[in-house]
């Protein structure tokens, strides 16, 4: 067969397409296993929220099911073309009309991140705009492994599940039972402590951790390991690969950045009459003029270390994390624009993930036309002869994990309750 | 006796109250005991009204944005009027008086917010902050020893675990870093004392990066243990008022309790303390005439009013509770039945014949003076009664303002009345408006229109006080404009 003949499978937005990868790919078992946390279905899935995205962009929302099955069957009816999931509420969300507004609140939640690089877009001087490319990639990795650090290390969590968004961000998923029981105020206060990155675009100085301690004191060793572990990614990703401070609004920025201003006014001279000048000559040109400045080193010290945060690290979208209702795009969905798939990332290896190569719709269905036809032969394996198949191999690991720890309560609450 | 213990855990545990000597060994509480004690019914009421009033300031505080320290001066001013509570070092007879009272208003409050989700988020907060003034107030010695006794005590849920020398020592480049206080000072590091608690116990202390994290736990040190405590107060004090709502309809109470309770929680969904106006207080002395009224209008009197003044004298008619709200605020200001029934006879002018004004307004106006009918005499209407009774119906002028007119009226009247014309002042009014705290609205009203008089924003009715009565409001700026002073208040009087 003529692979161009296949072409409409590219195209995200033609029902028969989704409902295609709906029926013959989309790892619905294996995404109910990782909600649900158990083989039988719990709360934490019957009681979970569902929003879908129908023709028209019309949005579905307080959708719920009772089986994996019974949400297969609703997503091949309504064919959405994206849909999401949100908080484990205390009824069937499905039933929320007939219900007081009492009996229906949130009970639990995932703790989410959405990392977007958007919000990267007055730093990074290639595809600005809705592309995403290896390069900028750098900063998503950053981002990542800063965040990861933080999740794990601060807060003790272990489930995380990375999720690349489709386009040009990244979504993380906390699962430890832990992580779904904060309440409002406390993600609130998790999220407080991870941000650092705030203000507008207006405001070119966006990182204040020095000036918001005493004179003198140290920063919180949390932040300090950040700043360790971003050293490498910002000469990497923002003075090599990206060149930041090359251009004239690049390095204009940097300067409003440096705590005296006398220094300022002299490097803009000196750039301007050099403009072929890269980034990393700059920034060492900045570093070795501490010396003539009257501002005190130590003040130097920490005015660049807040500019190497400013540029590298996470910029989290806050309001995402901070309440438990928001509802956040599943892994798995097909990105309409893109048609790639959001596929979860091993944070591990994130560096050498290329999000220009993730499976696309098309692609994925393409291969699946050009599995030898067998007639009679069980198609619900289809999806492990596909390029998805390390992906789905990837959410089934962090299933069991999720799943052996439900287990390993249950066995101790058993234990607990025959001990009289 | 009234058994107000419904909510009290029976099952055991030593009572804070030292039945021997009858002193609570601590000035501050976790009430975590219910009082077992008897108390009167007249007690019952007005002390928890004292509470209340201190709690509805707090409130007023959160919602206006004072920061902590002017809220603590407002509240340490009120509450030694209402609520005072002295150190064990002031040996005086009133101490265990004054304990019990805080004691018992605490859980007569209780009853009455465990109620709803509502009430019980906004008691909970209140409740909390005062904590937080009294905590904050005590000194080190006071507030060890009550640490103290809260460890030891088997009742409190309080699960800190204190970090071991070895731990303490392995962690100390982390520790001494993550809280800037100790890192300015590193000498006292070896002093601190550092609890190990869950992270989500002190998300305050998270949110600040004051507390070093690790797997899931804060290193918490002793000088940030506020946070701490505050959190398992609150946290304990939700979690009995739930018990106590469920507790409630089994309760075996009599009649005499419930209408105490829903008024009480009634007084506090309006931001207000019931009786916060003590009629007693009028300067009765004082007489005003119905001719100074339009001018005493214009200076004195808070919107409510002014806009009831203003229609009476367009219109030449109120309604019935126009009448009568209007009616018992100028008794409250000093006006004699005699100079009212002028007014109102002047107010109606030639609408009305004599003869019609004496069948159908006379009555009236003697009746709300006590002098018809059940001789009652009725006190002048509380804010919160205005805002939560009598509902006005479309031809009605009466109630509050702040209430019951829409914005796109209220603004123009702002304007129209006090000359109020800066946006951010308007904004700040309509803001808390829309907060639904229309007794913050009206108070900022009386310090802008004040400010020419040294009145700040924050100070209130003075001392920080929010409007809580309109004779109150009146009052207050009769007092500022130092007229009230001067005899010649009976200029044309009798």
């Amino acid at each position: 067969m003529n692979s161009s003949d296949l072409s409409h499978l590219d195209d995200a937005s033609n029902p028969h397409v989704t409902r295609a990868y709906y029926e013959r790919l989309y790892p619905f078992k294996q995404m109910y296993q990782f909600y649900n946390g158990d083989i039988v279905p719990t709360r934490q899935f019957t009681n979970r929220e569902f929003a879908f995205t129908v023709k028209d962009d019309i949005y579905l929302r307080y959708l719920s099911f009772s089986t994996w099955d019974d949400w297969k069957k609703e997503t091949l009816r309504l064919n959405p073309s994206r849909f999401e999931i949100g908080a484990v509420y205390t009824a069937r969300p499905r039933d929320k009309k007939s219900l007081a507004p009492s009996a229906f609140k949130t009970k639990e939640r995932e703790l989410v991140f959405d990392i977007d690089m958007t919000d990267y877009d007055d730093i990074r001087t290639c595809a600005a705009g809705k592309d995403i490319c290896q390069q900028c990639w750098g900063f998503v990795v950053a981002a990542m492994r800063v965040l990861d650090t933080v999740l794990r290390q601060d807060f003790g969590y272990k489930h995380l599940l990375w999720v690349f968004s489709g386009r040009r961000g990244i979504h993380c998923w906390v699962s430890d039972p832990a992580a779904r029981a904060l309440t409002d105020e406390q993600r609130k206060a998790l999220v407080g402590y991870i941000e650092v990155v705030r203000g507008g675009a207006h405001q070119a100085k966006k990182v204040h951790i020095s000036q918001n301690l005493p004179k003198g004191a140290p920063w919180h060793p949390a932040l300090t390991r950040s700043y360790e572990d971003l050293q490498a990614c910002f000469k990497d990703t923002v003075l090599e690969q990206q060149d930041a401070f090359r251009d004239d609004a690049g390095w204009r920025t940097l300067l409003t950045l440096l705590p005296d201003p006398v220094i300022a006014k002299e490097l803009t001279d000196r750039w301007t009459a050099q403009p072929g000048l890269n980034s990393h000559r700059k920034f060492d040109m900045v570093r070795a003029s501490i010396k003539k400045s009257t501002v005190a080193e130590h003040i130097w010290n920490s005015a660049l270390r807040e500019v190497v945060l400013q540029y590298v690290y996470p910029r989290i979208d806050t309001e995402v994390s901070k309440h438990q209702n928001h509802l956040l795009k599943a892994p798995f969905c097909i990105h309409p624009g893109t048609g790639k798939v959001c596929v979860p990332v091993d944070v591990s290896h994130a560096e050498d993930f290329d999000p220009s190569r993730v499976p696309t719709i098309g692609q994925l269905l393409r291969e699946l036309e050009s599995l030898p036809a067998v007639a009679g032969a069980d198609t619900a394996l289809d999806w492990s002869k596909t390029s998805l198949a390390p992906y789905i191999t990837m959410l089934e690991k962090e299933s069991e994990q999720i799943m052996a720890e439900t287990r390993r309560v249950k066995r101790e609450a058993n234990s607990r309750s025959l001990d009289f | 006796m009234n058994s107000i213990s419904g909510a009290a855990n029976r099952k055991g545990g030593a009572l804070e109250v030292d039945n021997y000597n009858g002193l609570y060994k601590h000035r501050l509480n976790f009430y975590q005991q219910a009082p077992l004690l008897e108390v009167s019914l007249e007690e019952f009421e007005s002390w928890a009204i004292d509470r209340l009033k201190i709690l509805a300031e707090i409130e007023a505080s959160q919602v206006r944005n004072r920061p902590f320290n002017d809220t603590k001066a407002v509240i340490k001013s009120q509450s030694a009027k209402l609520l005072s509570l002295s150190t064990n070092y002031t040996r005086t007879a009133t101490l265990e008086a004054e304990r019990k009272k805080d004691h018992v208003s605490h859980y007569v409050l209780r009853l009455a917010f465990c109620r709803s989700e509502e009430l019980r988020r906004r008691f909970v907060k209140a409740e909390t902050t005062l904590f937080r003034i009294r905590f904050d107030d005590a000194t080190t010695a006071e507030k060890n020893a009550f640490l103290h006794s809260m460890k030891s005590s088997q009742s409190s849920k309080v699960d800190w675990e204190e970090v071991d020398d070895v731990e303490k020592e392995s962690l100390r480049p982390f520790l001494i870093s993550s809280n800037p206080g100790i890192a300015i000072k590193p000498a006292e590091f070896e002093k601190e004392l550092y609890y190990k608690v869950k992270w989500t116990q002190v998300p305050e202390l998270v949110e600040r990066r004051r507390v070093f994290l690790k797997q899931g736990y804060a290193y918490v040190p002793m000088r940030e243990q506020t946070s701490l405590i505050l959190n398992s107060f609150s946290s304990q004090l939700q979690q009995a008022l739930e018990f106590t709502a469920k507790a409630l309809p089994r309760l075996d109470e009599d009649s005499r309790l419930l209408p105490v309770l829903s008024h009480l929680s009634l007084s506090f969904l309006a931001g207000l303390s019931s009786e916060a106006f003590d009629p007693a207080s009028f300067n009765s002395d004082r007489k005003i005439s119905a001719e100074s009224i339009d001018m005493l209008a214009k200076k004195h009197f808070p919107m409510c009013m002014r806009s009831l003044h203003d229609r009476l004298q367009n219109t030449h008619h109120l309604k019935h509770f126009g009448r009568l709200q209007y009616t018992l605020f100028l008794k409250g200001i000093g006006l004699s039945v005699d100079e009212a029934i002028v007014f109102w006879r002047k107010s109606y002018g030639a609408n009305i014949s004599d003869d019609k004004f004496n069948k159908e307004y006379r009555y009236n106006i003697r009746h709300s003076f006590g002098l018809e009918g059940g001789r009652k005499s009725y006190p002048p209407r509380s804010c919160q009664k205005i805002i939560t009774q009598d509902q006005p119906g479309p031809q009605d002028n009466h109630g509050c303002p702040f209430r019951h007119f829409s914005l796109d009226h209220l603004v123009p009247s702002l304007r129209a009345t006090y000359g109020i014309t800066d946006t951010n002042d308007l904004n700040e009014i309509t803001g808390a408006v829309k907060a639904q705290h229309f007794h913050v609205a009206c108070t900022r009203v009386f310090e802008i229109t004040h400010a020419n008089k040294g009145v700040r924003k924050g100070d209130g009715l003075g001392g920080g006080e929010s409007v809580n009565h309109p004779n109150r409001y009146f009052e207050r700026s009769l007092e500022l404009s130092g007229e009230a002073q001067a005899e010649p208040m009976t200029v044309d009087g009798a």
